[in-house]
């Protein structure tokens, strides 16, 4: 075994600002999706990313696990960049788990395999102790019984729990989750959201996009409302959502009063 | 009544008066009965047809001779023909080492092919000459070109080889082409969304081709390649016009000997046995893929 095995862990200290964002540019063709965005989180924080569909969020959470390459800007981890030259992205991503809204777990492989393999494969951990480690993350969110089906067995809310259980295998320091409830049927949001509360619970800091805005209210430290690109407003949950100061973010949140949401 | 008529319709209205589909448990039986009568009459029909005709009798005794099919199955090299059944080994033997040789060499191409970045660019140009080429020209002129042309060279060692192995070569060049092709489209279903969560959880491009993308594209494509292994199971009879002693080989060397075509009736059937085991196993594995998506989506 080589330092590899050793994880996040022996990584960087796990306090202090987590993620600083600034001037983050990025474009699709003709059209810009990001147009400077600042945004600083803190080692447990938990920040909620709202906004309406295209307004950015998920570009903005696949630019931070380097899924997207950036077009001007930076990103730092702990204070050290990692949108510079020389970057090995597969050793940030050990360090930031992302868990997409379609949960894209590996049809061909159980659930045990679609967990255990990013850890055997990318960290080098021996495949008893893997499996070991899994069973335990599968326990915790009550999945233990599934570990040996497939994901087409599964509900909506139980894959979805399984691609966050296989992030979190990765032992990251940070999760970013895009919508994970938006694919699910309504009465499958709460188990997955419970998860996500767990994780705020142990610390877990976190970039959560979401159209759940009860959900936000109740677990975000901050929220961010995105229009167009930018971050609008950034404020803790109880300032933004009653007083929001923007006139953008006023209009928003009355839509999602009006349909109910909120 | 704002839409007028009036009354709901009465049953039988819609022309189901008992005899449609609701009657499964009868209509099964039913249908069973149906479709026995109807390929007894269609067989006979063709029967009568073929044992009728003006030069029935001629016929027969050309091309379906007992006597003729059982001499040519079992050959014999001292009237100066081979047995078309021994000959077959020599069929199966292409069709093997070329179906392992194709499955490995296709799939280089395809993801040479597939590959990004500049430096891989004179080899992805290669390849798609390659398969352009090996697409459109006719089997049987490689078979030709390779067969004649490379002993021609006298080069050592390549020129020197056995018949077969230049019709194996020519076989696995020109299907290499169609079936790198099936590959690329089982590589291009499997979405995008697949690689990105696995390069999201830190696995390299390797790991991610090894281990994600590779078994779901060949698992989608398992169909049409047995289906391309079907047809090449049977073009190795091309290979015979290089002289060498394959089934239809065999049979086109009695039939000149004895004048009777009985012999390639034998390499026909023989073909058969061969190809039929191998299509019905096509079937049932669609049918069981077919089958557990269906149980997914069910879910």
């Amino acid at each position: 075994m080589t330092a590899a095995s050793a994880g996040p862990a022996a990584g960087p200290p796990a306090e202090g600002e987590a993620i600083r964002i600034e001037g983050l540019r990025k474009s699709f063709g003709a059209h810009e999706v990001l147009r400077g965005i600042d945004l600083s989180v803190g080692t447990h924080e938990v920040i909620c990313l709202i906004g309406a569909s295209g307004s950015g969020k998920s570009t903005l959470l696949r630019c931070l696990n380097l899924l997207e390459p950036i077009d001007s800007g930076r990103i730092s981890l702990w204070g050290q960049e990692i949108t510079g030259a020389g970057v090995d992205p597969n050793l940030v991503r050990r360090y930031i788990g992302i868990v997409f809204q379609s949960f894209n777990l590996f049809p061909h492989m159980s659930v045990l395999r679609n967990i255990t393999l990013a850890p055997v494969k990318a960290r080098g951990v021996p495949r008893a102790q893997a499996e070991e480690e899994a069973r335990a993350l599968l326990d915790r969110f009550g999945l233990l019984d599934r570990q040996s089906d497939y994901p087409d067995r599964l509900s909506g809310g139980q894959q979805q729990r399984v691609a966050i259980v296989r992030a979190l295998a990765m032992r990251p320091q940070i999760m970013l989750l895009d919508e994970v409830t938006s694919a699910l049927d309504p009465e499958l949001v709460g188990e997955v959201l419970d998860v996500i509360r767990e994780l705020a619970a142990g610390g877990m800091t976190m970039l959560i996009a979401t159209h759940e805005m009860g959900f936000a209210r109740d677990i975000a430290n901050r929220v961010c409302f995105l229009a167009e690109g930018a971050i609008i407003e950034d404020a803790p949950p109880s300032v933004l959502f009653k007083d929001p100061k923007d006139e953008r973010t006023r209009r928003f949140l009355r839509r999602i009063v009006e349909a109910g949401r909120l | 009544m704002i839409l007028g008529g009036g009354g709901a319709p009465t049953p039988g209205a819609f022309g189901t008066t008992g005899r449609g589909p609701r009657l499964l448990g009868a209509g099964g039986r039913r249908a069973t009965v149906i479709s026995t009568a109807s390929t007894v009459a269609v067989l006979a029909v063709l029967a009568a047809i073929f044992l009728l005709a003006p030069g029935s009798a001629q016929v027969r005794h050309t091309f379906f001779n007992p006597a003729d099919m059982w001499q040519s199955f079992i050959g014999n090299p001292k009237k100066g023909y081979y047995s078309v059944g021994e000959a077959l080994w020599l069929n199966i033997r292409m069709f093997i080492t070329a179906e392992i040789l194709i499955l490995i060499f296709a799939l280089v191409i395809a993801l040479v092919r597939r590959s990004t970045g500049p430096v891989m660019f004179p080899f992805r140009v290669l390849s798609m000459i390659y398969v352009d080429f090996f697409r459109g020209v006719p089997l049987l002129l490689v078979i030709l070109a390779i067969g004649f042309g490379v002993p021609a060279l006298r080069l050592p060692f390549v020129s020197v080889q056995a018949v077969a192995v230049y019709g194996v070569a020519a076989l696995v060049l020109s299907y290499s082409a169609y079936v790198s092709e099936v590959y690329r489209a089982g590589l291009n279903s499997v979405h995008q969304s697949q690689v990105a969560a696995a390069r999201s959880l830190g696995l390299s491009q390797a790991t991610t081709l090894r281990h994600v993308v590779l078994p779901q594209a060949v698992r989608n494509v398992i169909p049409p390649l047995l289906n391309d292994f079907i047809s090449l199971q049977k073009d190795t009879a091309l290979v015979g016009v290089l002289g060498a002693i394959e089934a239809n080989e065999a049979a086109q060397i009695y039939s000149s000997t004895v004048f009777n075509y009985s012999s390639y009736t034998v390499a026909a059937i023989l073909f058969l046995l061969l190809t039929i085991p191998l299509a019905r196993f096509t079937d049932r594995v669609v049918d069981r893929d077919r089958r557990r998506r269906l149980a997914g989506v069910g879910q």
